[in-house]
């Protein structure tokens, strides 16, 4: 068997499903709709980790892809691509899902439709990790963002709604950019297959002549396309100054929700930049490096710092949330001050820092599911209470809880021995190698995040116990099943990063590659 | 012991506070006998792997190094190092770890959390042993990171404590800030010289190659590689070690339990930025007049000089004590600069001991006192607290220099070194006076809390200074702050010889030569004299603090304001750097709110005034003049439909109407 079959079965188990649950689970008792919800989330998991043994078992060569004829006239083919990257991505999707549909059943006699547009959700995502032409890829781009308009607004309030309509409508627009800039290769080119367009020779002169605009310069419709495209991404993950629809948008969804949407989405996007823009639009991001990484260096350090003006706890990890991934467009754009010559000429470095990059898209999505579930589960005891002064002396009530969420914390500020560090030493380092300030300025980020994290513990766990929530439960045997394996991976991935680069670094050296020798 | 095994003196405390977390919290008992036990353990296997250092007789440095990971088609590679830095101090820290646990043992005897504080203690001692033995920066980074962990968890352990709460913070934070100037150091190190490891057959970053590569190459301001990196480095040992100015942190820890206090001075984490710096020597000292090794002095002897001051306006017993150890990293650093890694961890080690005395001393005098700190308000403990008095005394005369005690050595031959620095004669003076000042603060603390009368009402008769777990560990460490000296006296170099691996020759002259005995009569004056001059300021016929302000309030109300609030530093950082992070957070919320967010709805706004546009010119000018000739179809057929209501009288009257107008209409005509 390849890699085909499983994969396809880890799109349509859950579209199938989710489509079940919407029609006739309007009166089943949401316990038993979550339980089903959770059955086929079990089942994608376990097609996953069956995935996983396979890739071990047979290496590099269990993991390539296969198509089949889709639409002939667009010489479109619906394929499965998988290498390390995407089975890293499949990973984190098939844990977190899990992890959301368990309080599912909250929701209350909403909870059919919230468990489908979920496993709707879990559908696309797979779809988009997998993808390796630009047509089924942007299909299952906009699968995902359906779904996810629905359960952001699913509290039904008023600034949900407008939260949700902001997000929809923002990345929408992101969206459009990239179409518009894949239909112009497309018209030219005739292909949307990634690695064909990254091989194409003179992408430009023939998107030009394609197009008929003999009067734009190549140089001038390259960035232009690149602007395009790189919007979508810059939107998605986001990038400063395109964060803005974030902190709304997180604060306001269902808690299980913002963990999807910092845990998996946001990845979608950088998945996007490292598998799409990022080959096919080399030479443009070479020219524009420096600034790109301006830009990182600010959504570092500017994030963290409105991340540390929040009082909504929500808000704090949304921002803090920006600050994690400015890290891996750092990464990205640091190496990418070499140019092809200096990428080719030391090729380590460059795959040390998309290494990095890799574990930190893994770690992150981790830590910070981790930290949105757990606030998550505190609003459930507190009756929505979120806000940082509200609360103090919580680890005297809820000591399991506390210790957890400390843990998470210090995970989230690049504790060494925890998992983020190892993402972020191998970026800094691999960065450094290229270019010397950006790696040094953002350090001042990776500061105001240890602040950040040990001011949340301060205000909500330490001083005087607050007696107003003397009663509140701590963890219960359901969290028990998201906390304990989250915290394993953080110290699994802290203590050794080996298994996540085993498959990381293989991806990392054939991008490297295409980067390198791509014309 | 092997060097492939010496992962296991760090795993044994580490194991131990594993084993700790899954312990039911009533198992206090047991769990203080587990983590003694295990430092213990260690301790002894810190000794087998000293014997292995010493076996080779010429100078030993065995390394063990395994692939932690790979990236691109390099590996990373981690391990241990075992020379004779490592072994003194592990076996520094093992001991003066094993007898602070002890003695924790009694001290936290009522405390319910007592399993977690061993816990973290234990977590706290196997942080710092890994820092001690790893073969790569990294690895340090690691433990040094861990280290911090450890002692936020520490000295917030009162976590109900605000103050404990924020300080835990404060240390973080402020250690933080050193880190990541570390951090950048290691990174850049890293990617100039290829690797972290220190010692790889040749290849390390200790090393001749590559030592002498980075010397070489100069950046912008002519400041050699080495340099720039190894003062980055500076910067991360300054906040561990408490130096000016990131020094803040270290006064306000002492929210922590007092073992806790013991071994952050002693042994486990101030004595780490020393051990870093000690351990990157070579580094630092790859150019000639390196400047690393320049700021490294002129930081230490400031620092020096300047935390002894300010002790002379402290009025709490443990803050004291932390401006001691403040001003005496200060020494090791100066010791560094001016005479390499051998003098500052001769202090180091001696100091580790009598500082855990005092502070396990103090430890006492508080638990006896009811948790009183505030030395005007003790006193008088010499009678009632006998054998306290007498361990104190030997640490606060070893502190001070008094002759012949281990700090009188090991400061002597930090002088030795600083005098004869060609840079400047500055910081030679300033560690004199530092001296001096030490002698002073130290017998005012002294005759604050043991002499006079006694002015603390919640004396607790029922505490029991001779205690097995409380009195062992002080008289241990007595023992050593007395003898530790010994090892390294200017004629009998037998400390140095061995961390720089030469055979050490007794040699009398070297002790009576001009310089030497120059300068030990200016110790035995500035400790001596030192104390006689506070004896004659403080001295309790002189003197009542019950009923008086200290003299120097008196004399001099204006220096010590700014003595006592010392020199009002933390209120400056208050207000300049932590306002200006809080003002920048402001800032960079703000700029989310009223521009970035703005743009976007503008943006939107821009493209709904579009569609309202075109919804504009489609309903007012498409559709009304369509939805016009509508109506007035409309209205026509309705007024039509309106008149053909079925009843006859209306059609004949029309009828009737009709033809009269056909009529009128005729005639008309006809006329015309």
């Amino acid at each position: 068997m390849t890699v085909f079959e499983p994969i396809l079965f880890m799109m349509l188990a859950p579209l199938a499903g989710g489509a079940f649950l919407w029609r006739f689970g309007r009166e089943w008792s949401p316990e038993r709709i979550a339980g089903i919800g959770l059955g086929i989330a079990g089942l994608v998991l376990l097609t996953g980790a069956s995935l996983s043994v396979g890739a071990l078992r047979d290496g590099a060569a269990f993991l390539t892809g296969s198509s089949v004829p889709w639409i002939t006239t667009l010489n479109v083919r619906f394929g499965v691509t998988v290498d390390g990257l995407s089975l890293v991505m499949i990973w984190l999707t098939v844990l977190l899902i899990p992890a959301a549909l368990l309080t599912a059943s909250e929701t209350g006699d909403r909870t059919h439709r919230f468990v489908a547009l979920i496993l709707f959700l879990e559908a696309g995502l797979i779809g988009v990790f997998v993808s390796p032409s630009f047509f089924q890829w942007f299909l299952f781009w906009e699968l995902c963002l359906i779904p996810a308009y629905f359960l952001v607004r699913f509290s039904g309030s008023a600034s949900a709604n407008r939260a949700a309509r902001q997000f929809l409508l923002y990345t929408l627009a992101g969206s459009v950019g990239l179409l518009l800039s894949f239909m112009a290769l497309f018209a030219a080119v005739g292909t949307f297959d990634f690695i064909e367009l990254a091989q194409t020779e003179d992408l430009m002169s023939r998107v030009a002549e394609g197009l008929g605009w003999e009067t734009v310069s190549t140089g001038t419709l390259g960035l232009i396309l690149f602007a395009l495209a790189f919007l979508g991404v810059a939107v998605k993950v986001p990038l400063y100054p395109f964060h803005t629809w974030l902190p709304d948008t997180y604060a306001e969804a269902p808690a299980s929700v913002s963990m999807l949407l910092t845990g998996l989405m946001s990845k979608m996007g950088f998945y996007a930049l490292l598998r799409i823009v990022l080959p096919i639009f080399t030479d443009q991001i070479v020219q524009l490096a420096v600034w790109l990484l301006g830009l990182a260096v600010v959504s570092v350090v500017a994030s963290a710092l409105a991340a540390l003006a929040q009082t909504d706890l929500r808000r704090v990890f949304a921002y803090s949330s920006i600050n994690h991934l400015g890290h891996c467009f750092l990464g990205v754009f640091a190496v990418m001050t070499a140019g092809k010559a200096g990428l080719t000429a030391s090729v380590n470095e460059a795959v040390t820092a998309f290494d990095g990059i890799g574990l930190q898209m893994f770690n992150h999505g981790v830590i910070a599911g981790l930290l949105f579930f757990l606030t998550g589960r505190l609003e459930n005891r507190t009756g929505g209470e979120r806000d940082l002064r509200s609360f103090g002396g919580l680890r005297c009530f809820v000591p399991r809880f506390a210790t957890t969420m400390t843990i998470a914390l210090f995970a989230s500020l690049g504790l060494p021995g925890l998992s983020a560090f190892m993402g972020e030493f191998l970026i800094f380092k691999g960065s450094f190698f290229f270019v010397g300030w950006a790696p040094a300025l953002a350090v001042l980020g990776l500061l105001l995040t240890a602040v950040i994290a040990l001011e949340i513990v301060r205000r909500v766990f330490a001083g005087p116990p607050n007696q107003r929530w003397q009663d509140l439960p701590d963890l219960s045997r359901k969290e028990y099943c998201v906390v304990v394996p989250a915290l394993l991976l953080l110290f699994l991935g802290g203590i050794w990063p080996q298994w996540l680069l085993e498959f990381i670094n293989g991806a990392s050296l054939d991008l490297i590659s295409l980067l390198s020798v791509a014309p | 012991m092997a060097v492939e095994w010496l992962w296991l003196i760090p795993a044994l405390p580490l194991l131990a506070a594993g084993v700790l977390t899954l312990l039911p919290t009533t198992a206090g008992r047991a769990a203080s006998f587990v983590a003694t036990g295990s430092m213990f353990l260690s301790f002894v296997f810190s000794g087998l792997a000293w014997l292995t250092t010493l076996d080779q007789g010429e100078f030993s440095r065995t390394t063990f190094d395994f692939v932690w990971f790979k990236t691109g088609t390099a590996a990373l590679k981690i391990g241990w190092v075992l020379d004779p830095l490592t072994a003194v101090m592990l076996l520094t820290v093992s001991l003066v770890g094993s007898l602070i646990f002890l003695f924790s043992v009694g001290y936290l005897a009522r405390e319910e959390r007592r399993v977690t504080f061993f816990a973290h203690l234990s977590f706290f001692a196997a942080a710092m042993l890994g820092l001690v033995i790893a073969n790569n920066l990294l690895l340090l980074f690691v433990c040094w990171e861990l280290v911090g962990l450890a002692s936020w968890l520490l000295i917030g352990f009162w976590f109900r404590k605000p103050e404990a709460a924020a300080a835990a913070r404060k240390a973080f934070v402020v250690t933080h800030i050193g880190d990541m100037g570390f951090f950048v150091g290691m990174i850049w190190l890293a990617s100039v010289a290829g690797t972290l490891q220190f010692f790889d057959a040749g290849a390390g970053c200790l090393e001749e190659t590559v030592v002498h590569s980075l010397g070489a190459a100069t950046i912008l301001g002519g400041l050699a590689l080495s340099t720039v990196i190894t003062l980055l480095v500076l910067w991360g040992a300054m906040g561990k070690s408490g130096q000016v100015p990131l020094h803040v942190w270290l006064p306000d820890a002492m929210e922590g339990p007092t073992p806790v206090s013991a071994l952050i001075h002693a042994a486990a984490m101030v004595a780490a930025g020393v051990y870093l710096l000690a351990r990157l020597f070579p580094l630092l000292d790859a150019v000639p007049d390196s400047g690393s090794l320049v700021a490294v002095t002129w930081v230490g002897s400031l620092t020096a000089f300047f935390a002894a001051l300010v002790a002379l306006g402290q009025t709490d017993l443990k803050r004291i004590l932390a401006w001691s150890t403040i001003s005496q990293l200060g020494y090791m650093m100066l010791g560094l600069g001016t005479g390499g890694p051998a003098v500052a961890m001769f202090h180091l080690v001696t100091h580790a001991f009598f500082k855990a005395l005092l502070f396990l001393g103090a430890g006492s005098v508080i638990q006896a006192c009811g948790h009183e700190q505030d030395i005007r308000r003790l006193g008088g403990l010499r009678r009632r607290m006998p054998f306290t008095f007498g361990v104190y005394a030997i640490g606060m005369l070893a502190l001070a220099g008094f002759p012949f005690l281990s700090g009188f050595w090991s400061k002597e031959a930090i002088f030795h070194s600083a005098q004869v620095w060609e840079v400047s004669r500055i910081p030679f003076v300033l560690a004199v006076a530092g001296a001096l000042l030490t002698a002073v603060y130290m017998t005012r603390q002294m005759v604050y809390v043991f002499f006079g009368e006694h002015r603390n009402s919640s004396f607790q008769k029922s505490f029991s200074e001779r205690a097995v777990v409380t009195a062992v560990p002080l008289a241990a460490l007595a023992c050593g702050a007395i003898t530790l000296g010994f090892l390294g006296t200017q004629a009998f170099p037998l400390f140095q010889e061995y961390l720089e691996g030469e055979t050490a020759v007794l040699a009398w002259g070297d002790l009576i030569g001009w310089g030497s005995l120059g300068l030990i009569a200016l110790s035995t004056l500035l400790s001596v004299g030192g104390m006689a001059l506070a004896w004659g300021i403080y001295r309790p016929s002189q003197f009542d603090p019950a009923r008086q302000q200290d003299p120097l309030n008196r004399w001099f109300p204006r220096i010590f304001r700014w003595l006592e609030n010392q020199f009002f530093l933390d209120e400056w950082y208050r207000q300049t750097v932590v306002r200006g992070t809080c003002l920048a957070g402001r800032g960079a919320e703000v700029l989310d709110r009223l521009i970035w967010g703005p743009v976007v709805r503008l943006c939107a706004a821009l493209v709904q005034t579009v569609a309202w546009c075109s919804r504009l010119a489609d309903e007012q000018l498409v559709n009304r003049g369509f939805d016009r000739v509508c109506r007035a179809v409309r209205q026509g057929a309705a007024w039509c439909s309106e008149r053909q209501n079925g009843r006859v009288q209306t059609y004949i009257k029309y009828v009737g109407a009709s033809l009269a107008l056909v009529v009128w209409v005729l005639i008309l005509i006809d006329r015309s």
